[in-house]
Protein backbone atom coordinates (compact mmCIF):
# COMPACT_ATOMS: atom_id res chain seq x y z
CA UNK A 1 0.00 0.00 0.00
CA UNK A 2 0.98 3.78 -0.71
CA UNK A 3 1.15 6.32 1.45
CA UNK A 4 -1.10 8.39 -0.16
CA UNK A 5 -3.54 5.81 0.50
CA UNK A 6 -2.48 5.57 4.19
CA UNK A 7 -2.91 8.88 5.74
CA UNK A 8 -6.80 8.70 7.14
CA UNK A 9 -5.74 5.20 7.95
CA UNK A 10 -2.69 6.11 9.81
CA UNK A 11 -4.81 8.10 12.22
CA UNK A 12 -7.92 5.63 12.51
CA UNK A 13 -4.74 3.20 13.89
CA UNK A 14 -3.44 6.18 16.49
CA UNK A 15 -6.58 6.77 17.09
CA UNK A 16 -7.66 3.27 18.16
CA UNK A 17 -10.38 2.93 15.32
CA UNK A 18 -8.94 0.57 12.52
CA UNK A 19 -10.20 -3.02 12.47
CA UNK A 20 -7.90 -5.77 12.93
CA UNK A 21 -7.57 -6.61 8.84
CA UNK A 22 -6.36 -2.84 8.12
CA UNK A 23 -4.41 -2.39 11.44
CA UNK A 24 -1.99 -5.19 10.16
CA UNK A 25 -1.91 -3.75 6.78
CA UNK A 26 -0.68 -0.52 8.01
CA UNK A 27 1.64 -1.73 10.53
CA UNK A 28 3.06 -4.27 8.03
CA UNK A 29 3.58 -0.67 6.22
CA UNK A 30 5.56 1.17 8.61
CA UNK A 31 7.88 -1.07 9.87
CA UNK A 32 9.10 -0.49 5.95
CA UNK A 33 7.97 3.45 5.63
CA UNK A 34 10.33 5.36 7.48
CA UNK A 35 8.25 8.66 6.60
CA UNK A 36 5.32 7.39 8.33
CA UNK A 37 6.60 5.75 10.92
CA UNK A 38 7.80 9.21 11.75
CA UNK A 39 4.39 11.07 10.93
CA UNK A 40 2.98 8.30 13.88
CA UNK A 41 6.08 9.45 16.34
CA UNK A 42 4.82 13.14 16.01
CA UNK A 43 1.15 12.33 16.55
CA UNK A 44 2.17 10.25 19.63
CA UNK A 45 4.16 13.48 20.82
CA UNK A 46 1.64 16.07 20.18
CA UNK A 47 -1.27 13.43 21.76
CA UNK A 48 1.24 13.77 24.98
CA UNK A 49 1.58 17.61 24.95
CA UNK A 50 -2.19 17.50 24.57
CA UNK A 51 -2.90 15.04 27.15
CA UNK A 52 -1.88 17.28 30.49
CA UNK A 53 -4.36 19.07 32.65
CA UNK A 54 -3.00 22.36 31.15
CA UNK A 55 -5.32 22.05 27.39
CA UNK A 56 -8.32 21.98 29.53
CA UNK A 57 -10.33 25.38 31.32
CA UNK A 58 -11.66 25.14 34.49
CA UNK A 59 -15.56 26.60 34.53
CA UNK A 60 -15.80 29.72 36.36
CA UNK A 61 -16.71 29.52 40.54
CA UNK A 62 -20.14 31.82 39.25
CA UNK A 63 -21.01 29.88 36.44
CA UNK A 64 -21.17 26.90 38.70
CA UNK A 65 -22.99 28.39 41.54
CA UNK A 66 -25.27 30.02 39.39
CA UNK A 67 -26.30 26.42 37.49
CA UNK A 68 -26.09 24.56 41.06
CA UNK A 69 -28.47 27.21 42.55
CA UNK A 70 -30.76 27.18 39.33
CA UNK A 71 -31.42 23.56 39.54
CA UNK A 72 -32.96 22.91 42.02
CA UNK A 73 -34.95 25.91 42.05
CA UNK A 74 -36.76 25.13 39.30
CA UNK A 75 -37.75 21.70 40.16
CA UNK A 76 -38.89 23.28 43.56
CA UNK A 77 -41.09 26.36 41.47
CA UNK A 78 -44.43 24.83 41.62
CA UNK A 79 -44.14 23.79 45.62
CA UNK A 80 -43.49 27.43 46.55
CA UNK A 81 -46.41 29.15 44.61
CA UNK A 82 -48.90 30.27 47.65
CA UNK A 83 -51.38 28.19 48.48
CA UNK A 84 -54.21 29.77 48.19
CA UNK A 85 -53.10 30.36 44.44
CA UNK A 86 -51.87 27.34 44.10
CA UNK A 87 -54.81 25.80 42.26
CA UNK A 88 -55.16 28.06 39.80
CA UNK A 89 -51.60 28.70 39.13
CA UNK A 90 -51.28 24.77 38.76
CA UNK A 91 -53.78 24.78 36.86
CA UNK A 92 -52.54 27.60 33.84
CA UNK A 93 -48.97 26.15 34.54
CA UNK A 94 -49.99 22.64 33.64
CA UNK A 95 -52.03 23.14 30.91
CA UNK A 96 -49.56 25.85 29.68
CA UNK A 97 -46.37 22.81 30.17
CA UNK A 98 -48.44 20.22 29.05
CA UNK A 99 -49.22 21.76 25.45
CA UNK A 100 -45.73 23.03 25.62
CA UNK A 101 -43.87 19.89 26.51
CA UNK A 102 -46.29 17.66 23.59
CA UNK A 103 -45.30 20.16 21.17
CA UNK A 104 -41.52 20.17 21.99
CA UNK A 105 -41.56 16.04 22.51
CA UNK A 106 -42.96 15.81 19.00
CA UNK A 107 -40.23 18.55 17.55
CA UNK A 108 -37.46 16.65 19.35
CA UNK A 109 -38.94 12.98 18.38
CA UNK A 110 -39.00 13.94 14.72
CA UNK A 111 -35.39 16.00 15.21
CA UNK A 112 -33.85 12.99 16.90
CA UNK A 113 -35.20 10.50 14.16
CA UNK A 114 -34.34 12.84 11.61
CA UNK A 115 -30.83 12.89 13.03
CA UNK A 116 -30.82 9.30 13.47
CA UNK A 117 -31.66 8.74 9.29
CA UNK A 118 -29.00 11.39 8.37
CA UNK A 119 -26.27 9.52 10.17
CA UNK A 120 -27.48 6.38 9.31
CA UNK A 121 -27.22 8.15 5.48
CA UNK A 122 -23.72 9.19 6.41
CA UNK A 123 -22.36 5.71 7.89
CA UNK A 124 -23.65 3.88 4.58
CA UNK A 125 -21.73 6.80 2.42
CA UNK A 126 -18.22 6.03 5.06
CA UNK A 127 -19.14 2.12 4.53
CA UNK A 128 -19.28 2.34 1.20
CA UNK A 129 -15.76 4.29 0.63
CA UNK A 130 -14.41 2.42 3.18
CA UNK A 131 -15.06 -0.34 0.73
CA UNK A 132 -13.42 0.76 -1.92
CA UNK A 133 -10.20 1.66 -0.24
CA UNK A 134 -9.32 -0.38 2.24
CA UNK A 135 -9.54 -3.60 -0.13
CA UNK A 136 -11.92 -5.21 1.72
CA UNK A 137 -15.14 -5.09 -0.11
CA UNK A 138 -16.19 -9.00 0.26
CA UNK A 139 -15.53 -11.50 2.69
CA UNK A 140 -17.33 -13.53 0.76
CA UNK A 141 -16.93 -13.65 -3.34
CA UNK A 142 -19.76 -14.75 -5.35
CA UNK A 143 -21.99 -14.44 -8.21
CA UNK A 144 -24.02 -17.23 -6.84
CA UNK A 145 -26.82 -15.60 -4.80
CA UNK A 146 -27.06 -19.36 -2.90
CA UNK A 147 -23.54 -18.94 -1.41
CA UNK A 148 -24.21 -15.10 -0.49
CA UNK A 149 -27.33 -16.09 1.54
CA UNK A 150 -26.23 -19.36 3.73
CA UNK A 151 -22.71 -16.92 4.63
CA UNK A 152 -24.80 -14.53 5.97
CA UNK A 153 -26.69 -16.59 8.31
CA UNK A 154 -23.83 -17.62 9.77
CA UNK A 155 -22.21 -14.06 10.63
CA UNK A 156 -26.00 -12.03 11.28
CA UNK A 157 -29.03 -12.65 13.06
CA UNK A 158 -30.92 -11.51 10.41
CA UNK A 159 -29.86 -12.90 7.26
CA UNK A 160 -30.77 -10.11 4.35
CA UNK A 161 -32.22 -11.54 0.73
CA UNK A 162 -29.63 -12.20 -1.62
CA UNK A 163 -31.01 -11.79 -5.23
CA UNK A 164 -28.33 -12.13 -8.43
CA UNK A 165 -29.43 -9.18 -10.86
CA UNK A 166 -27.44 -9.97 -13.47
CA UNK A 167 -29.92 -10.44 -16.35
CA UNK A 168 -31.09 -6.99 -15.28
CA UNK A 169 -27.18 -5.67 -15.62
CA UNK A 170 -26.30 -5.36 -12.17
CA UNK A 171 -24.26 -8.20 -11.52
CA UNK A 172 -23.92 -9.56 -7.52
CA UNK A 173 -20.26 -9.37 -6.73
CA UNK A 174 -20.50 -11.02 -3.00
CA UNK A 175 -20.74 -9.83 0.47
CA UNK A 176 -19.40 -8.71 3.68
CA UNK A 177 -20.37 -7.70 7.14
CA UNK A 178 -20.29 -3.58 7.49
CA UNK A 179 -21.30 -1.27 10.80
CA UNK A 180 -24.20 1.92 10.38
CA UNK A 181 -25.20 2.72 13.21
CA UNK A 182 -23.08 1.14 15.90
CA UNK A 183 -24.54 -2.02 14.79
CA UNK A 184 -23.66 -5.27 12.58
CA UNK A 185 -25.12 -5.14 9.10
CA UNK A 186 -25.04 -6.74 5.83
CA UNK A 187 -23.55 -5.36 2.95
CA UNK A 188 -24.49 -6.67 -0.51
CA UNK A 189 -22.03 -5.82 -3.38
CA UNK A 190 -22.89 -5.43 -7.02
CA UNK A 191 -21.42 -4.03 -10.41
CA UNK A 192 -22.48 -2.15 -12.97
CA UNK A 193 -19.88 -1.86 -15.63
CA UNK A 194 -16.47 -0.35 -13.64
CA UNK A 195 -18.82 0.62 -11.13
CA UNK A 196 -19.07 -0.87 -7.46
CA UNK A 197 -23.07 -0.35 -5.91
CA UNK A 198 -23.09 -1.60 -2.24
CA UNK A 199 -26.45 -2.59 -0.62
CA UNK A 200 -26.52 -2.22 3.10
CA UNK A 201 -29.42 -4.12 4.74
CA UNK A 202 -30.57 -3.65 8.47
CA UNK A 203 -33.41 -4.90 10.60
CA UNK A 204 -35.56 -1.62 11.24
CA UNK A 205 -38.50 0.02 13.41
CA UNK A 206 -40.38 1.32 10.75
CA UNK A 207 -41.41 -1.80 8.45
CA UNK A 208 -42.22 0.33 5.33
CA UNK A 209 -41.23 3.61 3.77
CA UNK A 210 -41.36 5.54 0.68
CA UNK A 211 -37.83 5.52 -1.34
CA UNK A 212 -36.25 8.27 -1.45
CA UNK A 213 -32.88 9.57 -2.86
CA UNK A 214 -29.77 11.92 -1.79
CA UNK A 215 -26.61 12.92 -2.34
CA UNK A 216 -23.47 13.02 -0.40
CA UNK A 217 -20.31 13.59 -1.28
CA UNK A 218 -20.98 13.10 -5.11
CA UNK A 219 -22.28 10.03 -4.10
CA UNK A 220 -26.02 8.59 -4.61
CA UNK A 221 -27.80 6.91 -1.86
CA UNK A 222 -31.55 5.23 -2.28
CA UNK A 223 -33.05 4.02 1.00
CA UNK A 224 -36.29 2.55 0.92
CA UNK A 225 -37.77 -0.25 3.74
CA UNK A 226 -39.74 -3.04 3.81
CA UNK A 227 -41.41 -5.89 6.22
CA UNK A 228 -39.12 -4.71 8.86
CA UNK A 229 -36.22 -4.43 7.05
CA UNK A 230 -34.06 -0.90 5.85
CA UNK A 231 -32.21 -0.75 2.84
CA UNK A 232 -29.37 1.71 1.65
CA UNK A 233 -27.65 1.37 -2.21
CA UNK A 234 -24.97 3.31 -2.36
CA UNK A 235 -22.94 4.48 -5.28
CA UNK A 236 -21.02 6.36 -7.96
CA UNK A 237 -23.70 5.35 -10.65
CA UNK A 238 -26.21 7.81 -11.25
CA UNK A 239 -29.11 8.89 -9.84
CA UNK A 240 -31.68 7.10 -12.44
CA UNK A 241 -29.68 3.80 -12.04
CA UNK A 242 -29.73 3.66 -8.52
CA UNK A 243 -33.47 3.98 -8.88
CA UNK A 244 -33.72 1.53 -11.85
CA UNK A 245 -31.51 -0.96 -8.99
CA UNK A 246 -33.32 -0.08 -6.81
CA UNK A 247 -36.74 -0.90 -8.30
CA UNK A 248 -35.38 -4.24 -10.34
CA UNK A 249 -34.11 -5.41 -6.13
CA UNK A 250 -37.58 -4.98 -5.03
CA UNK A 251 -39.03 -6.52 -8.27
CA UNK A 252 -36.62 -9.48 -8.11
CA UNK A 253 -37.46 -9.98 -4.13
CA UNK A 254 -41.37 -10.19 -4.67
CA UNK A 255 -40.39 -12.55 -7.69
CA UNK A 256 -38.30 -14.76 -5.34
CA UNK A 257 -40.67 -14.94 -2.85
CA UNK A 258 -43.74 -16.38 -4.70
CA UNK B 1 -53.68 15.31 43.28
CA UNK B 2 -50.99 17.01 40.64
CA UNK B 3 -49.67 19.28 43.17
CA UNK B 4 -48.22 16.24 45.39
CA UNK B 5 -46.90 14.55 41.99
CA UNK B 6 -45.29 16.49 39.75
CA UNK B 7 -43.04 18.48 41.67
CA UNK B 8 -41.52 15.15 43.10
CA UNK B 9 -41.37 13.95 39.46
CA UNK B 10 -40.01 17.19 38.45
CA UNK B 11 -37.32 17.05 41.25
CA UNK B 12 -36.76 13.64 40.72
CA UNK B 13 -36.12 14.59 37.41
CA UNK B 14 -34.09 17.18 37.82
CA UNK B 15 -31.77 15.61 40.30
CA UNK B 16 -31.01 12.58 38.51
CA UNK B 17 -29.79 15.95 35.14
CA UNK B 18 -28.19 17.37 38.11
CA UNK B 19 -26.58 14.00 38.92
CA UNK B 20 -25.43 13.01 35.30
CA UNK B 21 -24.64 16.64 33.73
CA UNK B 22 -22.72 18.78 36.55
CA UNK B 23 -19.60 16.52 36.87
CA UNK B 24 -19.33 17.81 33.28
CA UNK B 25 -19.36 21.25 33.48
CA UNK B 26 -15.16 21.84 33.00
CA UNK B 27 -15.65 19.76 29.72
CA UNK B 28 -18.47 21.90 28.45
CA UNK B 29 -16.49 25.08 29.79
CA UNK B 30 -13.64 23.84 27.72
CA UNK B 31 -15.08 23.09 24.31
CA UNK B 32 -16.89 26.27 24.75
CA UNK B 33 -13.86 27.94 25.37
CA UNK B 34 -11.76 26.29 22.53
CA UNK B 35 -14.86 26.96 19.89
CA UNK B 36 -15.54 30.13 20.94
CA UNK B 37 -12.05 31.67 22.07
CA UNK B 38 -14.04 34.11 24.54
CA UNK B 39 -14.13 33.72 28.14
CA UNK B 40 -17.40 35.81 28.90
CA UNK B 41 -18.95 34.06 25.37
CA UNK B 42 -17.96 30.81 26.80
CA UNK B 43 -19.66 31.39 30.02
CA UNK B 44 -22.62 32.30 28.99
CA UNK B 45 -23.09 29.20 26.18
CA UNK B 46 -22.33 26.78 28.62
CA UNK B 47 -24.64 28.08 30.95
CA UNK B 48 -27.19 28.78 28.04
CA UNK B 49 -26.49 24.73 27.60
CA UNK B 50 -27.09 23.66 30.78
CA UNK B 51 -30.79 25.47 31.16
CA UNK B 52 -31.56 23.66 27.38
CA UNK B 53 -30.21 20.05 28.53
CA UNK B 54 -32.20 20.60 31.25
CA UNK B 55 -35.22 21.13 29.75
CA UNK B 56 -35.26 18.35 26.84
CA UNK B 57 -33.70 15.89 29.54
CA UNK B 58 -36.70 13.83 28.84
CA UNK B 59 -35.46 13.07 25.83
CA UNK B 60 -31.86 12.06 26.66
CA UNK B 61 -31.94 8.24 25.66
CA UNK B 62 -28.46 7.76 25.61
CA UNK B 63 -25.89 6.01 27.87
CA UNK B 64 -23.51 9.08 27.34
CA UNK B 65 -24.82 12.36 29.02
CA UNK B 66 -21.24 14.50 28.07
CA UNK B 67 -21.59 13.69 23.74
CA UNK B 68 -25.16 14.70 23.83
CA UNK B 69 -24.18 18.20 25.99
CA UNK B 70 -21.49 18.79 23.20
CA UNK B 71 -24.44 18.41 20.79
CA UNK B 72 -26.23 21.40 22.30
CA UNK B 73 -23.02 23.30 23.16
CA UNK B 74 -22.50 23.10 19.56
CA UNK B 75 -25.83 24.45 18.39
CA UNK B 76 -25.91 26.92 20.80
CA UNK B 77 -22.52 28.25 19.90
CA UNK B 78 -23.30 28.10 16.07
CA UNK B 79 -26.68 29.96 16.53
CA UNK B 80 -26.21 32.67 19.10
CA UNK B 81 -22.33 33.77 19.04
CA UNK B 82 -21.13 32.09 15.54
CA UNK B 83 -21.67 35.59 13.67
CA UNK B 84 -19.97 36.99 16.48
CA UNK B 85 -17.09 35.33 16.66
CA UNK B 86 -16.70 35.21 13.33
CA UNK B 87 -16.54 39.06 12.45
CA UNK B 88 -13.78 39.29 15.32
CA UNK B 89 -10.38 38.37 14.20
CA UNK B 90 -8.68 36.49 16.43
CA UNK B 91 -5.14 37.32 17.80
CA UNK B 92 -3.17 34.32 18.93
CA UNK B 93 -0.55 35.80 21.06
CA UNK B 94 -3.20 38.38 23.13
CA UNK B 95 -4.62 35.23 24.48
CA UNK B 96 -1.49 33.71 26.18
CA UNK B 97 -1.35 37.15 27.84
CA UNK B 98 -4.21 37.61 29.43
CA UNK B 99 -5.14 34.12 30.60
CA UNK B 100 -7.86 34.70 33.25
CA UNK B 101 -6.13 33.00 36.78
CA UNK B 102 -9.25 30.44 36.75
CA UNK B 103 -7.51 28.87 34.07
CA UNK B 104 -4.16 27.19 34.06
CA UNK B 105 -4.30 24.00 36.00
CA UNK B 106 -1.07 22.98 36.46
CA UNK B 107 -0.73 20.07 38.69
CA UNK B 108 -0.13 16.60 36.98
CA UNK B 109 3.30 15.07 38.85
CA UNK B 110 4.24 11.57 38.14
CA UNK B 111 6.41 12.50 35.49
CA UNK B 112 10.47 12.85 35.71
CA UNK B 113 11.06 17.29 36.05
CA UNK B 114 12.61 17.16 32.71
CA UNK B 115 9.84 15.24 31.13
CA UNK B 116 7.17 17.64 32.65
CA UNK B 117 8.79 20.90 31.71
CA UNK B 118 9.13 19.58 28.21
CA UNK B 119 5.41 18.69 28.27
CA UNK B 120 4.38 22.19 29.86
CA UNK B 121 6.71 24.10 27.05
CA UNK B 122 4.87 21.74 24.62
CA UNK B 123 1.29 22.20 25.81
CA UNK B 124 1.85 26.08 26.12
CA UNK B 125 2.56 26.22 22.57
CA UNK B 126 0.12 23.49 21.14
CA UNK B 127 -2.93 25.26 23.15
CA UNK B 128 -2.14 28.77 21.47
CA UNK B 129 -1.85 26.78 17.71
CA UNK B 130 -5.13 24.51 18.14
CA UNK B 131 -7.06 27.70 19.11
CA UNK B 132 -6.12 29.35 16.22
CA UNK B 133 -7.22 25.84 14.03
CA UNK B 134 -9.93 26.73 11.10
CA UNK B 135 -13.44 25.87 13.61
CA UNK B 136 -13.71 22.51 11.49
CA UNK B 137 -10.42 21.31 12.50
CA UNK B 138 -10.37 23.07 15.82
CA UNK B 139 -13.95 20.83 17.13
CA UNK B 140 -12.88 17.48 15.82
CA UNK B 141 -9.28 18.22 17.49
CA UNK B 142 -10.49 19.24 20.80
CA UNK B 143 -13.52 16.38 20.94
CA UNK B 144 -10.95 13.53 20.19
CA UNK B 145 -7.64 14.91 21.97
CA UNK B 146 -8.76 16.66 24.96
CA UNK B 147 -11.90 15.15 25.58
CA UNK B 148 -10.96 11.86 24.04
CA UNK B 149 -14.31 11.00 22.18
CA UNK B 150 -14.50 8.15 19.66
CA UNK B 151 -14.97 9.11 15.89
CA UNK B 152 -18.52 7.87 16.33
CA UNK B 153 -19.49 10.09 18.99
CA UNK B 154 -17.53 13.10 17.26
CA UNK B 155 -19.89 12.44 13.71
CA UNK B 156 -22.97 12.51 16.22
CA UNK B 157 -21.80 16.00 17.47
CA UNK B 158 -20.55 17.47 14.06
CA UNK B 159 -23.28 16.25 12.63
CA UNK B 160 -20.92 14.68 9.50
CA UNK B 161 -20.47 10.96 8.33
CA UNK B 162 -17.29 9.04 10.31
CA UNK B 163 -14.89 9.65 6.84
CA UNK B 164 -15.48 13.01 7.61
CA UNK B 165 -14.36 13.20 10.46
CA UNK B 166 -11.54 10.95 10.00
CA UNK B 167 -10.31 13.30 7.12
CA UNK B 168 -10.56 16.38 8.86
CA UNK B 169 -8.69 15.26 12.12
CA UNK B 170 -6.22 14.24 9.49
CA UNK B 171 -5.69 17.42 7.94
CA UNK B 172 -6.43 19.72 11.66
CA UNK B 173 -3.16 17.29 12.49
CA UNK B 174 -1.15 18.03 9.82
CA UNK B 175 -1.67 21.36 9.90
CA UNK B 176 -1.10 21.40 13.95
CA UNK B 177 2.24 19.17 13.14
CA UNK B 178 3.45 22.51 10.53
CA UNK B 179 2.89 25.15 12.61
CA UNK B 180 4.23 23.37 15.62
CA UNK B 181 7.24 22.75 13.64
CA UNK B 182 7.30 26.25 12.31
CA UNK B 183 6.82 27.55 16.19
CA UNK B 184 9.81 24.91 16.85
CA UNK B 185 12.41 26.23 14.45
Amino acid sequence: MTCDGMASLLHALFDGELDAVNAREVETHLVSCSSCASQLRDLRRMRHAMAGPAMRYRAPLGLRQRLESTLPAATSLTARVNPSRRNYALRGFATGSVVSTALAACLLLFVVHQQEEQRIVGDAVSAHLRSLQGHHLVDVQSTDQHTVKPWFNGHLDVAPPVIDLKAQGFTLVGGRVDYLNGGPVAALVYQRGAHVINLFVSPIAASKGGAAMEKRQGLNVRHWARSGLGFWAVSDVDAEELREFGDKFEAAVKNDAR
Amino acid sequence: MISNETPTHESSQAQRFRDAALPHLDAVYTFARYFLRDPADAEDAAQECYLRALRHFDSFRGQDIKPWLFAILRNICHAEFGRRSRVVLYDVNADAEERDPTVPIWQEEQESPETEMLRQSDTQTIQKLVAALPEAFREVIVLREIEGLSYREIAGIVDAPIGTVMSRLARGRAILRDAWFRSAA
